[in-house]
């Protein structure tokens, strides 16, 4: 039980926050503006979440101009996609003992 | 004096009792968020990499617009058609086309394709626009995108051998290569959008093998393709998803 507590994440309690990462582990990456629409949040919210998930290291960015505009786009990294099925596994067997 | 002590301590158990209790109810409430959260999760996963927004009623109109095409095609060229499949005559294209050229059939058949296919297109972006406004998803986003890349790959690789095809002079196999292509294409967007139209995509191509082999019989299995399995589809796509 100890260790199960251990693997849920706590930066991964945040809806947002899990929110990106499930975005992120299924697709190969995803612009900042695709993830605001998708999760339907503001500039503001999405970039501090992004933030605290890239300060982890659990996200790379990566900036880029597309004609003029600037474009950032997120990827999940190794150690990300690693945390993340942690936690969704840690979930998985909370679930299954309840 | 005794009575007291006992209290106090009667309280102090009482009171960790408590203590303890609430700290294992936070915890099982945030396990509860959790859980919560989790089906959120599997709905954002589906929502980023799948399109969810074609209609069913988008299929049962192409379906309709593809027969009305192929009811056009064999009214102006009936003889051609009927000697085809009811008469098995030698191929004596002059006597079947009734004194109109080759070339006039094939500039026919092109136009009624391309109507067609405007006209379908256009209902299946209204109604994915319309289905898009209903449920409040994006219609223009990175799996729309995704879905007709991979949906028009193979379409456009077949419309390129059809083409092919109407230069060699081999107008037999253009309904069989349509057919196999689409279905092709279907096959493949299936990862973007919801899976059923996996079945569709073999539906097609099996109709387009069949059709191969059956040659003089491209109108109908044309009308069968894309007429009677999209209409089909779309119906069994609308009692399932939208009703």
């Amino acid at each position: 039980m100890k260790s199960i507590i251990s693997d849920i994440n706590k930066l991964f309690e945040n809806r947002i926050r899990l929110g990106i990462m499930s975005i992120l582990s299924v697709n190969q990456d995803m612009s900042f503006n695709s993830l605001k629409e998708i999760l339907d949040i503001t500039d503001g919210n999405l970039a501090s979440h992004l933030k605290a998930l890239e300060k982890n290291n659990y996200l790379a960015v990566t900036k880029q101009f597309i004609g003029r505009k600037p474009n950032t786009s997120y990827r999940i990294t190794d150690n990300g996609r690693k945390a993340f099925q942690d936690h969704i596994k840690a979930l998985e067997i909370l679930l299954k003992n309840k | 004096m005794l009575k007291d002590v006992n209290k106090s301590a009667i309280n102090k158990y009482f009171s960790s009792f408590v203590l303890q209790s609430t700290f294992k109810y936070n915890i099982m409430k945030n396990i509860e968020k959790q859980l919560e959260n989790l089906n959120g999760i599997k709905e954002l996963m589906e929502k980023s990499t799948q399109f969810l927004s074609l209609s069913g009623l988008s299929g049962i109109f192409a379906g309709v617009f593809a027969l009305l095409g192929a009811t056009a095609v064999y009214l102006k060229y009936n003889t051609f058609f009927s000697a085809r499949y009811f008469q098995n005559l030698s191929f004596d294209k002059n006597q079947m086309l009734n004194g109109e050229s080759l070339s006039g059939f094939v500039t026919f058949l092109l136009l009624i394709a391309i109507v067609v296919f405007v006209l379908a297109i256009s209902t299946v972006i209204y109604f994915s626009y319309r289905k898009a406004k209903k449920t409040g998803n994006i219609l223009w986003s990175n799996s729309a995108r995704r879905l007709l890349i991979n949906l028009f790959l193979p379409i456009f690789t077949g419309g390129l051998f059809i083409i092919a095809l109407i230069l060699h002079h081999l107008y037999y196999l253009i309904a069989p290569a349509a057919l196999i292509f689409y279905g092709l294409g279907l096959l493949n967007a299936s990862k973007y959008t919801l899976h059923d139209i996996r079945y569709l995509g073999f539906l097609e191509i099996m109709l387009g093998i069949l059709s191969s082999f059956f040659i003089g019989f491209g109108l109908i299995f044309w009308s069968l393709g894309f007429g009677l399995l999209h209409i089909i589809y779309g119906f069994v796509m609308y009692v399932k998803y939208e009703k």
